[in-house]
């Protein structure tokens, strides 16, 4: 009698809202190429820590100040006083640092699959336009907590739109809305990072799954798994999202959620990198901090304004290393789309490339001093290389035959023999006297490891190939 | 649908006129809203002159004071440092400050209206972080062109003891030097011009 109640009640609802055309349309008919790795946790572990920040964000306002008198205080109470303020806070600030680890890992799969190849371009743009807004939502939230990084590197932020020829110096003041960073920047700093930048990043991320479920998502082989169907019109190699891959993201979430958890009970700070140690001193407008660095995930841009020896110039490539990002999808000339079946050049590229990126990221944090500037050029010559000159040798390289179907990658039980026989190459038996007897004790074999690593370093070499 | 049918021409005039007159609505709001964002009168009105007192400042000292919530550096320099500042000029991209910001009374070799007062605000001309205060003839971490100066440890970018920019770093331009005058020979008013008579 009640089931049928609830049922007519569900029938209601469903009369009058499109629940389950939407449920089936991205949920449980929606194909996901089987063969997805590693790489494609990602996404959705992005997705996560949206949610881990729009959660903590919102408890952190309810004792927060957005005043240059108050701000710092109102961060220590939360932090003191506060009943479980200071595992809300971490939460966000460790929220922000895992929020760029994983679209930076995002990003990357898209880069070594060809996600934004043709028909992607627009979830790739869409994407690009996320990151530039989790871009403006960090730096404004690092405002925020008023600490000596805080104002000084919304001073050295803001003063970029001075370097505008004419406008510069106008277009600065209009946003800190006074002559230095003061309490009215920081005022609407904190209108613009828990109101307006929210509110595009939710509609961004809308577009971008819109977008994907229109056109459906890539694979490892960078192949269309639509062009081979069941007699029901289904994609072969595709199943349901829903209950595959939420199932197999929550194995991921678990994952991810041990080392956020370590960083947030462990090291909040992660040793400076995730929360700098002079943002917990207040803001000071007279005395810039001896060493000033922005968080780890603006340093690669960082380093590459700092190589430029001009004002303007520096500006213009800090802003183009971003914008060639979104031209990538007509950048790239290759026939295929997944780096398993490229040539030698395009993986060499992205190993530098990789590289360089990474090397701009440490630079960024370092002093500036003459050898570090010369090796940012390097980095930054490198960076914008692997770009510009991606329509020459993309089309040069010679691309491997694609496969009709997905391949199918060993699962790891099917790895376990290699495994042991890994292992077991990697270490011999000691005997050695134990109480008057001899016993047998596994002991690592140097000569063992040195030939696994010689065979590991033939292997990378062969794949760059 | 009435019987004399569809006029396309009035349809399509009358679209052209909602737009315009809603594009021209929509300039006029984003006015007002945009404006908002501007620094208040409040904001404006803060920028009043400061005066600092300079009786006790030693010889090579540097002494800091805030004016419109900026840092301003009053400098005493010694008959070494002018030396230095009137020979080492090879190095610097814009020695005579031609395109530089500094009061007309400023406008000299040692950029301030004493020669052994040295009167600039101290945000790089870069990206406004604050320089650090490096009198020291090359030290081990600035190398041994150095001659003293201000190095800003943002983004590398140095200047000599009268503010001006060396070549080849972001920096485009020396150390602006405030409008500033004496009142005494100790007192400094920063903030307001010498005016007519240095002009």
């Amino acid at each position: 009698m009640k089931s049928k109640h609830l049922n007519n009640c569900g029938n209601w609802f469903l009369d009058r809202f499109p629940m389950s055309k939407l449920w089936n349309e991205h949920m449980a008919q929606y194909y996901a190429p089987k063969n997805f790795n590693f790489w494609y946790f990602f996404g959705s572990l992005a997705l996560l820590v949206l949610v881990n920040q729009f959660i903590t964000g919102i408890l952190l306002t309810m004792n927060y100040k957005p005043d240059a008198g108050l701000a710092f205080d109102s961060v220590e109470y939360i932090m003191r006083e506060v009943p479980w303020g200071w595992l809300v806070r971490y939460m966000h600030s460790t929220g922000a640092s895992a929020f760029f680890i994983v679209v930076y890992l995002h990003m990357f799969r898209g880069l070594i699959y060809g996600s934004y190849k043709q028909p992607r371009e627009l979830i790739w743009i869409f994407g690009m336009l996320i990151f530039l807004a989790l871009m403006a939502e960090a730096f404004m939230g690092y405002l925020l907590p008023w600490g000596q990084m805080s104002y000084w590197g919304a001073q050295v932020i803001i003063s970029l739109f001075s370097a505008i020829p004419i406008i510069g110096d106008d277009l600065s003041l209009w946003v800190r809305g006074d002559y230095v960073i003061s309490d009215a920047t920081l005022n609407r700093f904190f209108a613009f990072h828990v109101i307006a930048i929210p509110l595009i990043l939710i509609m961004l991320v809308f577009l971008h799954i819109i977008a994907l479920h229109e056109v459906g998502s890539n694979n490892p082989d960078g192949i269309e798994i639509k062009d081979s169907k069941d007699p029901w019109g289904h994609p072969v190699d595709g199943i349901p999202f829903h209950p595959y891959y939420t199932v197999k993201d929550i194995v991921g979430v678990a994952v991810f959620l041990f080392f956020f958890a370590t960083v947030i009970f462990y090291m909040p700070e992660l040793g400076g990198y995730f929360l700098e140690h002079a943002n917990f001193i207040p803001a000071d407008p007279l005395a810039t901090p001896e060493h000033i660095a922005p968080v780890w995930y603006f340093t690669p841009f960082y380093a590459i304004l700092r190589a430029i020896p001009d004002k303007f110039a520096g500006v213009i490539a800090m802003g183009g290393a971003i914008v060639v990002l979104f031209l990538l999808p007509w950048l790239d000339r290759s026939p295929v789309r997944s780096i398993r079946y490229r040539g030698g050049i395009y993986k060499k590229a992205l190993f530098l490339f990789v590289i360089s990126f990474l090397g701009l990221g440490y630079l960024g944090m370092q002093a500036p001093t003459a050898n570090a500037t010369i090796m940012a050029r390097v980095c930054t010559a490198i960076y914008f290389a692997f770009f510009l000159l991606m329509p020459i040798y993309t089309r040069w390289e010679k691309t491997k035959p694609l496969p009709k179907r997905v391949t199918e990658q060993p699962t790891i039980e099917e790895r376990i023999p290699a495994i042991k026989d890994a292992f077991a190459a990697m270490t011999h038996e000691v005997p050695t006297q134990e109480h008057g007897e001899t016993v047998m004790h596994t002991r690592p074999n140097p000569s063992g490891i040195a030939d696994a690593g010689k065979s590991l370093a033939k292997k990378l070499k062969g794949s760059l190939d | 649908m009435s019987e004399q049918g569809v006029d396309n021409s009035k349809r399509q005039f009358l679209t052209t006129a909602l737009t315009v007159v809603g594009a021209v609505g929509t300039g006029y709001i984003a006015v007002p809203f945009l404006s908002q964002m501007q620094p208040s009168t409040k904001a404006k009105a803060a920028g009043a002159p400061v005066e600092i007192d300079i009786r006790k400042i030693e010889p090579g000292q540097l002494i800091r004071a805030a004016w419109r919530g900026k840092p301003v550096w009053v400098l005493s320099r010694t008959p070494d440092v002018l030396e230095i500042l009137a020979s080492d000029t090879a190095k610097l991209a814009d020695p005579n400050s031609l395109e530089s910001n500094q009061p007309a009374s400023s406008q000299n070799e040692f950029r301030s209206i004493k020669p052994e007062i040295f009167i600039a605000v101290g945000l790089c001309t870069h990206l406004g972080c604050s320089p650090t205060f490096r009198p020291e003839i090359a030290p081990n971490d600035l190398g041994p062109e150095w001659n003293g100066g201000f190095f800003c440890p943002c983004h590398g970018s140095g200047f000599d003891l009268a503010g001006r920019v060396v070549r080849g770093v972001p920096a485009p331009t020396n150390l602006d030097v405030p409008p500033h005058r004496y009142v005494t020979d100790t007192r400094i008013i920063i903030g307001e011009d010498t005016g007519e008579a240095s002009a």
